[in-house]
């Protein structure tokens, strides 16, 4: 039965204001099916208030082999951190 | 006892939900795969839960020291009055959602009148409990249309499986004694009015899933009143067998 249901991916709201985050993956024959199944795997103890779940071959993701073209670049641009700026005091959540 | 009547009332909507539980905790690590494994034995847990707050409420109104323990674990077949259709063995897991889709239509029925119990502590309970009981309606409904939509095969099966319960139905609407004396004082629910709603809400479900609703009038009864089928002793020589073997124990 299994091998015939595509993966999903599972995101979970845990807290109203808070955003989605990817919680893990499983298996479901349709979406409706996910939901559920999200419900009962992932958030039996209270870990959420919304869920999000997309199949995964929807999801297009980096190639580890990519990393070097795709983020080593940043690493040495220490400017665009913004820690070269005085703050005012006035300024609390920085 | 001062309160016979309320004690059998409880015991008769707490020992349905402490059956089918067992029933469901039999799949925990054999369930179909590991999602379909924890939401059944999610369903499970609801009815424990369930269970437990019926049982601690007809403890006290025993009030003869025994405790909620006792009562779930300690009685004979005969002083069980589940309806015989949670007994029911799994078999396959068309039957358990099946089972489960009968069962569940009329618990929640019975979780929505009995919050105009005149009893609070049964209205309090009904307040908590329907909103697990549309889950799981929700759940094994949706199930049904999934297998009765499905392959030739899961309708094919889901069909059996329906055939097999429908005798088992007509019982979940009988009412004992104590359940007129409660319904009669506005305490107990009046199961006899629920049951056209019910079948009406079948047949849609069965519409929906492309299946044939049962044409049969015959029927099968008998739990109610205490009187078991052959699968009944099987389950509470597993149920009560830590409580018989070391009596007295606690987690």
């Amino acid at each position: 039965m299994k091998k015939d249901w595509p993966l999903w991916e599972v995101f979970v709201r845990s807290k109203n204001g808070l955003e989605h985050r990817h919680f893990g993956s499983l298996h479901a024959a349709d979406a409706e099916m996910a939901l559920e199944n999200a419900r009962d795997v992932y958030t039996r103890r209270n870990e959420g208030v919304s869920i999000w779940v997309v199949e995964s071959k929807y999801i297009t993701a980096s190639n580890p082999a990519d990393n070097g073209e795709f983020f080593e670049p940043a690493q040495d641009k220490i400017y665009r951190h913004p820690t070269f700026y005085d703050l005012p005091d006035e300024v609390k959540h920085m | 006892m001062k309160d016979q009547d309320l004690y059998n009332y409880i015991l008769g909507i707490a020992d349905n939900s402490l059956i089918l539980g067992q029933r469901l905790g039999e799949l925990c690590g054999h369930g179909p795969n590991l999602e379909t494994d924890i939401a059944l034995t999610n369903i499970a847990l609801d009815l424990f839960g369930q269970t437990r707050s019926y049982y601690q409420y007809a403890a006290k109104i025993a009030g003869d020291g025994r405790t909620e323990d006792d009562i779930a674990m300690l009685r004979n077949e005969r002083d069980y009055k589940n309806v015989l259709l949670v007994e029911q063995p799994n078999t396959h897991f068309g039957h358990v959602i099946a089972r489960q889709f009968l069962f569940d239509v009329y618990h929640l029925q019975l979780m929505n009148a009995l919050q105009h119990s005149e009893d609070e502590m049964l209205v309090a309970i009904a307040r908590k409990g329907v909103k697990e009981v549309s889950y799981h309606k929700r759940f094994s409904g949706d199930w049904l249309k999934r297998l009765g939509d499905g392959t030739d095969e899961s309708k094919q099966k889901i069909q059996e499986a329906i055939d097999h319960f429908w005798p088992y139905t007509d019982e979940l609407f009988d009412m004992s004694d104590s359940d007129k004396k409660m319904a009669e004082q506005g305490i107990g629910v009046d199961l006899t009015a629920l049951k056209d709603e019910y079948y009406k809400q079948i047949s849609e479900v069965l519409e929906e899933a492309t299946l044939t609703i049962p044409d049969n009038p015959y029927s099968k009864r008998g739990g109610k009143q205490g009187i078991h089928t052959e699968h009944m002793g099987y389950i509470l020589t597993e149920l009560q067998y830590m409580q018989r073997t070391y009596p007295n124990m606690t987690w």
